[in-house]
């Protein structure tokens, strides 16, 4: 006894790494010294980010969702990380191209109903790391409470709170959000390459981001960042999705675009068809409908036409980081590639063109982000030592002042934790509170940045124009997440300040999220106490109908026949109650009024084999 | 050393080096690395949530520290500031009345641009590489000058950097017109 809870108490807690992807998420863990993906009950490494809600609000997430996207695609969502942290004005061009349904009631946060009920992105999401946790608990055989998880670099403050909360919701303590391409490089560095300057291509589902970074005796610093958090893999999807529904149109004279089913088909038919062509010089995209079939040839030549923008959309980006990492295209020594979409030949070849460095391709492009997360919670573990990262932040931070104009208080491309202290001031006479307005962005103008959030200062003490001064300090976390602390500048007093999100979830509503999920769990666990029960009473009911046609039924007292018949009736009775106590009672109670019974028959049962006969 | 990190509020001090104008900035990294290792939040991931704030703090001071003294120019103003000087926008005071009228024939050629004229274009080409070594010049100008003041230490020495620094910042802004100006062309 004593051994097990030394062991328990000197064994640090297991920290896991989630690669939490739009089209793929992973889960890894740092085994000894090397970080390793956790594969699912399945076999699978690769956890497909679908998830789909049955009618009982049963949830199936991963590979097996997948069937039921092209079945029920009215109840299952994939590349939901999509509207992470967005409003609804910012996803109406994604609207087109993805079968989201956004329920009417959402506001500043989005709600997607799957089925009859409406969920939002960071549920969602949960729903999704729930499943890489139990997978990581039943392959470590310990209970997992702490992540570090990846997040595009570029994701902006509203998008990182979305993902943070996720993991909450997921019963996570979220040690860490890392950027996706400072994993991979943190992943990499310790595998292959440990002084220089490296750049990672990071080309995803849906995300792009391309981060520079030196690497120097360890210390793994992020010199610069810049992406698009609306490129990926799935713009390709989508293109050759469009042009085949148009193809199948002007064939059959039929437009599938509206059948759900008949779009998700096709939609793995393309993906299929774009996968091969990194291999092959040619394919054939296939498509079997309603007794119908077409057949479409598509080579890598006319595929790469067609994607050529796309690829080309990821240049400008790059330019723009070598710029601002200060360094020329030949002091780049190598380039990682990340991302299923950089198996395509074409993004290959433009990224060696560009970078002017052949890309390093050792490692699985699919998996090196998760392992890098697992090599990060083993920094902050304890597990790996003499390992840092230092992140940058990808987009500056300001407050709006007169004029709508934006005053740039943390510059993109800063290291993180960075801050930034302002001092406000009373503008008129007995002014008792400040409203500010916190943005993130490039440009110079409020309407043009993205709104964080807004809060007020309040508790001045009124006196004279520009008499009070109020310190706010800005601070960026290791996250790249926002915190915002005041004080009194005259008595130096902290004062308290409510942030209100501009898109997002409040504290509040994350807690009454949580809290409700536990409701859930335990009316989900009652539930299934009272089906089991159910099975059972049903399983002793029929074997007493069957048991009254037997002889042994025959050789029972009036009395005991009787019993037998109030017990049975009682069961019946309390089978339709939602309390499993009560129907386990009752099945007791038979059980017990049906003793001699079953005595009987097994005697007769003896006797007849000693007869030879049956019954 | 956390701790006293809190309470630093001179950067120079934080990297216990003399507050020079003037510094080694390969020195600066290494010791920049070198705290790095003892006080990011990332080492404190198992202490109570106290440690930890108080790592990020410190942390996040060394950054905006590095950040500023990595800069010469960042650097020279943080000195300003530190000696009372006003660092606000200066607008075009000290701006010297030559380059007056270089500004006036700046303006004209990128009206022209914007009106598409392609020999405008090369005017302003032209001027802008006129002002990158005007902005050199300042640069070299601001280099003795730091040297100057390390020596003496005296407030009077720093009139001349401030001097320096607002004309290079009218300078930088002018050769940025002209780069956006010009940008706009070749697209």
């Amino acid at each position: 006894m004593f051994q097990i809870e030394f062991d328990e108490s000197a064994a640090p807690e297991k920290i896991i790494g989630i690669d939490l992807g739009t089209t793929n998420s992973l889960v890894a863990w740092m085994n000894l010294t090397k970080p390793q993906v956790i594969a699912g009950s399945d076999g699978g490494r690769l956890v497909p980010s679908i998830v789909s809600i049955d009618h009982e609000g049963g949830i199936t997430v991963g590979s097996a969702a997948r069937a039921e996207l092209i079945d029920h695609p009215e109840r299952s969502i994939y590349s939901v990380k999509r509207l992470m942290g967005r409003g609804v004005a910012d996803v109406q061009d994604e609207l087109k191209l993805f079968p989201f349904r956004i329920a009417a009631d959402s506001e500043s946060v989005i709600r997607v109903q799957l089925g009859d009920k409406t969920y939002t992105p960071p549920e969602i999401s949960a729903m999704i790391l729930s499943q890489l946790r139990r997978n990581a608990e039943t392959a470590l055989h310990c209970k997992v409470t702490k992540a570090v998880i990846t997040v595009p670099a570029y994701f902006n403050d509203a998008q990182r709170q979305a993902t943070r909360d996720a993991g909450r919701l997921a019963g996570l303590e979220v040690l860490r959000l890392v950027n996706e391409p400072t994993a991979a490089a943190l992943a990499y560095g310790l595998d292959k390459r440990r002084e220089g300057v490296v750049a990672v291509y990071d080309l995803g589902g849906g995300t792009f981001d391309v981060s520079i970074l030196r690497l120097h005796e360890g210390i793994f610093e992020v010199l610069a960042t810049n992406g698009d958090t609306h490129l990926g893999g799935d713009d390709i999807d989508n293109r050759l999705l469009r042009i085949a529904l148009e193809d199948i149109q002007s064939e059959w004279g039929e437009d599938l675009s509206t059948s759900g089913q008949a779009v998700q088909t096709l939609r793995q038919a393309v993906i299929r068809a774009k996968e091969e062509l990194s291999f092959e010089l040619e394919t054939v995209i296939e498509l079997d409908w309603q007794g119908k079939s077409y057949r479409r040839q598509l080579t890598r030549e006319a595929l790469e036409n067609l994607i050529r923008d796309i690829v080309e959309r990821t240049l400008g980006p790059c330019r723009d980081c070598i710029r601002d990492a200060g360094v020329t295209p030949e002091q780049i020594d190598e380039v990682v590639l990340v991302g299923g979409s950089t198996r395509i030949p074409l993004v290959r070849s433009a990224v060696e063109v560009l970078f002017r460095a052949r890309p390093h391709t050792d490692l699985n492009p699919d998996e090196v982000v998760a392992l890098g997360a697992a090599v990060q919670a083993g920094i902050l573990s304890g597990a790996v030592e003499n390992q840092l990262l230092l992140d940058v932040t990808p987009l500056s931070l300001g407050i709006e002042i007169y004029g709508g104009v934006v005053s740039k208080l943390i510059h993109r491309n800063s290291t993180i934790p960075a801050s930034a202290a302002e001092t406000f001031t009373s503008a008129v006479e007995g002014q008792t509170n400040v409203l500010i307005h916190v943005l993130q962005g490039e440009r110079e103008m409020a309407k043009d940045c993205r709104s964080l959030a807004r809060f007020d200062l309040k508790g001045i003490p009124p006196m004279a124009a520009g008499m009070a001064r109020i310190e706010v300090k800005f601070l960026i976390d290791a996250n790249g997440i926002l915190n915002v602390t005041a004080r009194d500048g005259r008595t130096g007093i902290e004062q308290s300040v409510e942030v209100k999100p501009s898109y997002g979830l409040t504290d509040e509503q994350v807690e009454a999220m949580i809290e409700s999920s536990i409701d859930n769990a335990e009316e989900d666990f009652k539930a299934a106490q009272v089906a089991g029960a159910r099975v059972e009473a049903e399983a002793i009911l029929t074997a007493t109908e069957k048991a009254k046609l037997s002889d042994a039924y025959k050789e029972l007292t009036d009395e005991e026949r009787r019993q037998i018949m109030v017990a049975m009736n009682r069961l019946k009775l309390a089978y339709h109650s939602d309390n499993h106590h009560l129907i386990q009672r009752h099945v007791e109670l038979l059980n017990e009024a049906t003793r001699q019974l079953a005595e009987n028959i097994m005697n007769t049962a003896v006797s007849g084999a000693l007869t030879g006969t049956h019954i | 050393m956390r701790y006293f990190f809190l309470v630093v509020t001179d950067y120079f001090a934080a990297f216990e080096i003399p507050r020079h104008l003037a510094i080694d900035t390969k020195d600066l990294e290494r010791r920049y690395y070198a705290l790095s290792r003892t006080l990011h939040p990332d080492l404190f991931a198992r202490r109570s949530e106290a440690e930890r704030e108080n790592a990020q703090a410190a942390m996040a001071i060394l950054n905006d520290a590095r950040r500023t003294l990595s800069d010469p120019v960042a650097r020279a103003l943080y000195v300003l500031k530190q000696e009372g000087f006003d660092i606000a926008e200066q607008g075009t005071r000290d701006v010297p009345p030559e380059l007056l009228e270089e500004v006036f024939d700046l303006n004209i050629a990128l009206d022209e641009v914007a009106d598409g004229d392609s020999d405008a274009a090369t005017q302003v080409m032209a001027a802008r590489s006129r002002f990158e070594i005007m902005c050199s010049e300042i640069d070299a100008a601001l280099t003795t000058q730091f040297a100057v003041w390390d020596a003496s230490q005296l407030h009077a020495d720093l009139q001349e950097i401030r001097a320096l620094l607002n004309r290079r910042k009218y300078v930088t802004n002018l050769i940025q017109r002209a780069t956006q100006a010009t940008e706009h062309v070749s697209d």
